[in-house]
């Protein structure tokens, strides 16, 4: 065989090659260090690096997913389909669209073709998704705690109804039905059985508001409010931005009338009368404590003050002084004012419509022929229910998403009044505390699994459609009275057929066919007849003089009272099982997970309380927050928590104090007039993500007064100037050719809702942490709103500020980072490769924002490591999961994240632009935080596009950059504040 | 003949070359005693929980430790400055003190160089474990890869990479290479077997040739000129991962020089704690003199003035440089909810080492060691107040927030000192604590004889 040569020593004998000189020294006669050679080293070197990559790249569990074998039209894999539809939680009603990625609704967002939101959405709205893939649901019909087949079901109930004793009522207690079509369908039910009757139960109460209206118009309804054609509210004890009737609508109309642009240098002024401090109240130009014993006081001498300078012949009384210069700015403005107070109380509510009327409000700020079909309940109804039941009229009564046990125990007597219908039936499609004391239990479909459709005014029709398939073995209530009541079809031909015989008609149809018609209605998800009146309605004057007399003097007694209140992520609790609402901080008192009871600094300095002391209200146990600006004899707790058949996450978290409510008047009052409060010597941390509430003087939320602003537009904004003209730098700063994103919140807009909070949660993945992490400080949402008091504590002003990722063009973060994991995208968008991420922690350090957000466990499941999840919300359940953006990386544990200015948005609209050979169009990308704003504070765009609305804010005289002194270049700006009111005159 | 009254003889008791062997040489032969014993045990011990807490780090998480969205480093990178700087003595003794030929410093040199190495490797752990990605922490290291990343050459972390990387393995080099000649002496001692195959191996096939002699002195000297800038850029270098930072109380031009004499003196605070045991527990008071004291005392003093006059420093511009965030800081370190700490670190810093103007004390064992343990514990402070309240309370208020260590954080301190004392309880049994040769170098025998003679 024929021999190879390599090189000329492998053809050359052993000897004649060249050797390796041998060393002249032999070290020593055990080291052979020869072996040793140079090569050898690198070898070793390489494989240990090789094997060192190997081991931390190793392989994770590949999950196998299935295509679909028959693919359905419209689904296009990764690209998401958008759904128009109704959120309707039996409170708020918003229309909205669903995102659907590939077959799961992974987001909401507002519908922007209806007028009254304007395409946003409050905090509960974005995180009712979740409440979708709640694992807590109740999955498949029960009777009397076992499994039974809907057909089983049915053929009972059949019977029961067949067979039924006429003199029993059968009641059906639902919340406000603002579905034309179930309202339909319930009176065809009813005619079917007349033996049925329907009855309505508002979980939080606003029936005082109702009756006032009632006597005033002569009809019980809830007029429409318009914030935006007011030049001056005054609030009474009432949070029309966060919780009070519609708080995503008056938000948007707030902010709207406050706004201050180019063409807009006039400014709505709120002033605000409360016992605790509202997230209303927070914002408002002025802000005077009052007691809730003491509104009526407040009200009556406005309403004398008002009557007086109306030429009325009323007694002279000295009121408080702030109402008598109310008084005098109201009357400047009559009939571009409102008065409204939310305490459900007849006399209070007959006085607000008195002194609007004398205001000459009605038909301007205040509509009665346009009403909203919300809060159809009447306090004194279900009281007359309770009667009938008490008294065994009741055969049978169905709970309706109804949860009357929780939400008005009154005193047991709810309970025992339930007790005596022999028939209980519990539909709902969460779990409830009702439902533990009926023997039927038939759950019910999320709405974003069902039919239906929504009125909200007369003559504006949305559609709810579903936008996945049933996850469990639910069906919607409607169905089951269509079953019951053996009607052919299902629900959703029912809606159409009401649509097509009721609601269509010429002027509606613009010519189309009903099936185009429906196909539109559909697609708009919301539809308007403008030719639709309600009823026209004329006010007559309410007798006020009891009122008047009872009012006549502040309360005297030294009483401590109680305030019970409505949070704006928790509400009247129930959407409370949501990990997105529970972790998202109240936006006053910024605590998380619990109720707590709140006190005014002087009485909590009085008894020596501070946070966290657990003090025994009439029996509740529950911590103490000191709260700012709450009215010195008053404590407060939040109702909506103490959930004790909630789910997983609700269940027990703070005390439920819906037993504190009782029937006053007839209607639920929300205020008790004394309290029994001890300490108890106890203490409990609440889960606060603020703990520090001065700014220190700092100028990190700009203020200025609407005089001053008008004077000099760059007012309290002074400092810009001044960095501006140092604005210099060694170093050549990032050029940006093609983009450059940029960001501008205008505070002056920012009501501190804090939907965009949740808004980023759904859109970015953003772990929940748990009541326990966030003690500890380790919450993780990318978006804050920063919350500071300034001035006296026991009426302080209030400035919010809403921080997230500054997208500094001189990033302190990126030049720390040894691995590059956080870098400057040419589009000047400070980005985060996670997988690069190794978590040293340093950006965040040398954040100066603190923005950034280390996952300090395994919060998600995406950590390699097995059996070390810290979940207590039940996150990484393969149901919640399916809430999961699948468009955005699930970061691992010991991986920095924050805001990425939603750079998955950004890329599909320049992909969907290039893909149509057209330049991006200015507004068309919309973040997160900014699509689903109220206030619409939020703008972005591309700062090079000199015709963008983001370059014409940052000419603003009100822009400025967070901290720009230390010259980090922020690509978020802000423009400052500006309160309506004097500088040198104040009301108290 | 005349004899300097000024210059104590650097090694006392009379010693002979060969008596100076067998002094140093008695701790490695025979059976350790149970002060040995005990002593590696809870070195052991220590070590162990230190394990168990890194596990449970890395396995759960760094939500383990007490940091949180606004303080992101804490206790671990307190320790690892605080046993950086403990690392400087060493290499200062031996580097810088062999290069102004301070001759006192054979004494001490092997064992504070030992010290460094093992503090050094305690420093490491810190910085890899702090990673919330442990597995992925060679992502650090620029090794070309088919993924294209490159490390950022601007962030101080990977310059800190270097920084210590390099002084480590100078630090060990230039140990090892001191050790070459004591190692054959001890193999010479040894019966044939595998401790004496070990040793000539370990001796490199010493033989204390001139030739030996003379490449093992040029060697020292070429370590000792590459080892003295190190021991400044070290420090220099750890004190940029908060001088380029801009947050107020980091972002300081004066960190490089006063990290630099602030671990000076804590390495020479430990030393001292250190040797003033060891030269009771295994006999060697004659080699570790008052005059060794007095003369580490001295640096002691002046390292802790200059830190001193860097805290004042600090103050001062604080409050010339009108800036409020800055001004804030250092009233926050005073008088904030972290006072104790910052006052700990001046008493500890700043008072108690003025104390070693007094001769007395400054050449007594007893108050050395107290006053030694003192700047420990101040040292130890002055990270913790650098790092911790600095950062709870920067920029904006509304993210402060407080700090104070897990059991894991602080099991893993406890643990660096179980790694610290077991390599040290080993190395006093393996190794001469004292560079015999080196030390044979100051002994006067001759002129001793020669002067009794003339008395």
């Amino acid at each position: 065989m024929k021999e190879y040569w390599r090189s000329l020593e492998d053809l050359l004998p052993a000897e004649e090659a060249p050797q390796e000189k041998k060393s002249s020294v032999v070290l020593s006669e055990g080291a052979d260090s020869s072996s040793n050679s140079r090569r050898d080293f690198l070898k070793y070197f390489g494989f240990s690096i090789a094997s060192a990559a190997v081991l931390a790249g190793c392989e994770r569990p590949v999950k196998k997913a299935i295509p679909y074998l028959i693919q359905p039209e419209e689904v296009k894999p990764g690209t998401a389909n958008y759904y128009a539809s109704t959120f309707y939680d039996g409170a708020e009603m918003v229309p909205i669209l669903v995102k659907v990625r590939d077959g799961r609704p992974i987001k909401i967002e507002g519908n922007d073709l209806c007028q009254m939101t304007g395409g946003s959405a409050s905090a509960r709205v974005q995180a009712s998704l979740l409440n979708l893939y709640d694992e807590s649901r109740p999955a498949q019909p029960t009777l009397d705690g076992n499994p039974i087949r809907w057909e089983d079901v049915d053929a009972k109930l059949l019977e029961t109804l067949s067979t039924w004793d006429a003199e029993k009522e059968f009641v059906i207690l639902t919340p406000s039905i603002i579905s034309p079509s179930t309202k339909q369908l319930i009176h065809d039910f009813k005619t079917k059985y007349p033996f049925v009757v329907h009855e309505t139960f508002d979980a939080y109460s606003y029936s005082a508001l109702k009756e006032a209206c009632h006597k005033g118009f002569g009809s019980a309804v809830i007029p429409s409010f318009r914030f935006d054609k007011a030049k001056m509210v005054v609030g009474f004890n009432v949070d029309f931005l966060g919780t009070w009737l519609q708080p995503t609508a008056f938000g948007r109309q707030y902010a709207s009338a406050r706004k201050l642009t180019e063409g807009q240098r006039e400014m709505m002024r709120h002033v605000q009368f409360e016992p605790i401090m509202s997230l209303t109240g927070s914002n408002a130009d002025e802000r005077i404590p009052m007691s809730a014993s003491d509104e009526g006081y407040y009200l009556s001498s406005l309403y004398m003050a008002v009557a007086q300078r109306s030429g009325m012949m009323v007694a002279a009384v000295k009121g408080p002084d702030a109402i008598d210069k109310v008084a005098d700015e109201l009357v400047a403005l009559r009939g571009q004012s409102l008065v409204v107070s939310g305490t459900n109380d007849v006399s209070i509510q007959s006085l607000v419509l008195e002194i609007n009327h004398l205001l000459q409000n009605f038909g301007k700020t205040i509509n009665v022929d346009k009403p909203i079909n919300l809060y159809q309940g009447c306090d004194k109804k279900f009281d007359a229910l309770l009667s009938r039941m008490e008294s065994s009229a009741v055969g049978a009564v169905m709970f309706w998403e109804t949860n009357p046990l929780y939400h008005a125990p009154l005193n047991g007597r709810t309970k025992e009044a339930i007790k005596k219908v022999p028939l209980r039936i519990g539909v709902q499609s969460q779990q409830t505390e009702t439902a533990l004391v009926c023997s039927y239990q038939l759950p019910a479909p999320h709405f974003l699994e069902k039919w239906d459709d929504m009125e909200l005014v007369d003559g504006v029709y949305t559609i709810t459609q579903p936008a996945i398939r049933p996850l469990f073995k639910t069906r919607a209530p409607q169905e089951n009275l269509m079953a019951w009541a053996g009607f052919e079809g299902s629900y959703y031909d029912y809606i159409k057929l009401y649509w097509k015989d009721q609601i269509y008609n010429a002027d509606i149809a613009k010519g189309k066919q009903f099936e185009t018609f429906w196909k539109i209605s559909l697609r708009d998800g919301i539809v308007v007849d403008k030719n639709k009146k309600g009823a026209s309605l004329t006010y007559s004057n309410i007798n006020i003089s009891s009122s008047t007399n009872n009012y006549n003097s502040p309360n005297s007694s030294n009483d401590l009272e109680l305030v019970l209140y409505q949070t704006v992520p928790v509400g009247d609790g129930t959407l409370a099982n949501n990990p997105w609402l529970q972790e998202l901080p109240e936006p006053v008192s910024r605590v998380c997970w619990d109720n707590y009871v709140s006190v005014s600094p002087a009485f909590a300095a009085l008894r020596g309380w501070s946070q966290g002391d657990v003090v025994d209200v009439n029996g509740l146990e529950m911590p103490v927050l000191v709260q700012p600006g709450q009215a010195r004899n008053t404590l407060a707790i939040a109702v909506g928590y103490g959930r004790s058949n909630a789910g997983r996450v609700a269940s027990d978290l703070g005390k439920n104090v819906y037993p504190f409510v009782e029937l006053k008047n007839g209607h639920r009052s929300y205020s008790l007039p004394k309290v029994e409060v001890v300490a108890t010597g106890g203490t409990y941390e609440l889960a606060a993500t603020q703990s520090h509430h001065s700014m220190e003087g700092r100028e990190l939320v700009r203020e200025t007064t609407i005089a001053e602003f008008l004077a000099n537009p760059a007012s309290g904004n002074e400092t810009h100037a001044k960095v501006e003209k140092l604005h210099t730098s060694l170093y050549h700063e990032h050029e940006y050719k093609g983009h450059h994103w940029g960001m501008s919140i205008d505070l002056n807009s920012c009501i501190g809702c804090n939907a965009c909070v949740v808004a980023c949660s759904a859109e970015n993945n953003v772990p929940v942490v748990g009541r326990n992490e966030v003690r500890r400080s380790h919450e993780m949402h990318w978006l804050r709103l920063d919350r500071y008091y300034a001035g006296d504590t026991d009426n302080p002003g209030v400035v919010r500020q809403p921080v997230m990722c500054q997208h500094c063009d001189n990033a302190p973060c990126e030049n720390v980072c040894p691995v590059a994991a956080t870098n400057h995208s040419s589009e000047g968008i400070n980005q985060m490769a996670y997988n690069r991420c190794i978590g040293t922690r340093y950006c965040n350090n040398n954040c100066p924002y603190k923005v950034r957000r280390f996952n300090w466990y395994d919060y998600t499941g995406a950590d390699t490591i097995p059996n070390n999840r810290v979940d207590p919300a039940g996150m990484t359940l393969d149901l919640k999961r399916m809430v999961l953006n699948p468009d955005v990386t699930v970061r691992a544990k010991g991986v920095i994240e924050k805001c990425s200015m939603c750079i998955q948005r950004i890329q599909d609209k320049k992909l969907t632009a290039k893909k149509d050979g057209r330049q991006l169009a200015d507004g068309e990308i919309k973040t997160a935080c900014q699509q689903t704003c109220p206030a619409d504070a939020i703008t972005f765009g591309d700062m090079n596009d000199p015709q963008s609305k983001i370059s014409k804010l940052l000419k603003d005289a009100r822009q400025y950059g967070l901290l720009e002194e230390l010259h980090t270049l922020p690509s978020v700006v802000y423009l400052s504040k500006v309160r309506n009111k004097d500088k040198n005159k104040t009301l108290s | 003949m005349y004899v300097s009254p000024v210059r104590e003889p650097l090694i006392s008791g009379e010693k002979s070359y060969s008596k100076v062997t067998e002094d140093i040489y008695a701790p490695m032969t025979g059976k350790p005693g149970k002060l040995w014993f005990g002593g590696l045990t809870l070195a052991l011990i220590a070590l162990g929980f230190g394990l168990f807490s890194i596990f449970i780090t890395v396995w759960d998480g760094i939500g383990t430790w007490g940091l949180d969205r606004t303080i992101g480093w804490g206790w671990g990178i307190t320790n690892f400055v605080w046993w950086v700087g403990i690392g400087h003595a060493g290499t200062f003794i031996s580097a810088i003190l062999l290069l102004f030929r301070q001759k006192w410093r054979t004494s001490i040199n092997r064992s504070a160089e030992a010290m460094t190495i093992f503090a050094v490797m305690c420093a490491g752990l810190f910085p890899l474990i702090h990673m919330g990605r442990l597995p992925l922490g060679f992502f650090i290291f620029p090794y070309p890869n088919t993924r294209d990343v490159w490390v950022n050459f601007n962030s101080p972390l990977l310059w800190d990479v270097f920084a210590i990387s390099t002084y480590l393995t100078v630090s060990v080099l230039f140990w090892y290479m001191g050790l070459i000649p004591d190692i054959g002496t001890i193999r010479d001692r040894l019966v044939p077997g595998i401790k004496k195959k070990v040793y000539s191996f370990l001796s490199f096939g010493w033989t204390g040739s001139a030739r030996h002699w003379a490449r093992h002195e040029s060697m020292s000297l070429i370590l000792a000129g590459l080892a003295a800038p190190l021991v400044l850029s070290v420090h220099t270098i750890v004190s940029f991962d908060f001088a380029t930072s801009v947050i107020p109380g980091w972002h300081t031009t004066i960190f490089p020089p006063y990290f630099v004499s602030g671990a000076v003196f804590s390495g020479f605070a430990m030393v001292l704690t250190l040797m003033i045991i060891t030269r009771k527990a295994i006999n060697l008071e004659d080699y570790i003199t008052k005059a060794h004291l007095e003369s580490m005392n001295k640096i002691i003093i002046a390292t802790g003035s200059i830190v001193g006059i860097a805290y004042i420093t600090e103050l001062f511009i604080a409050w010339y440089s009108g800036v409020v965030y800055e001004q804030y800081a250092f009233v926050n370190r005073a008088f904030g909810p972290y006072w104790w700490a910052y006052w700990i670190m001046m008493t500890c810093n700043v008072i108690t080492p003025q104390l070693f103007w007094f001769k007395k004390i400054r050449r007594s064992f007893a108050a050395t060691f107290v006053i030694s343990i003192f700047v420990n514990i101040g040292m130890w402070f002055e990270r913790f107040v650098i790092i911790v309240t600095s950062l709870h309370r920067d920029f904006l208020p509304s993210s402060w927030s407080m700090y104070s260590p897990t059991w894991v954080e602080v099991g893993i301190y406890i643990g660096t000192f179980g790694l610290f004392f077991t390599l040290f309880f080993l190395f006093i049994r393996f190794f001469p604590v004292i560079a015999i040769a080196e030390v044979k170098s100051v002994l006067k025998t001759s002129t001793e004889k020669f002067i009794k003679k003339g008395k």
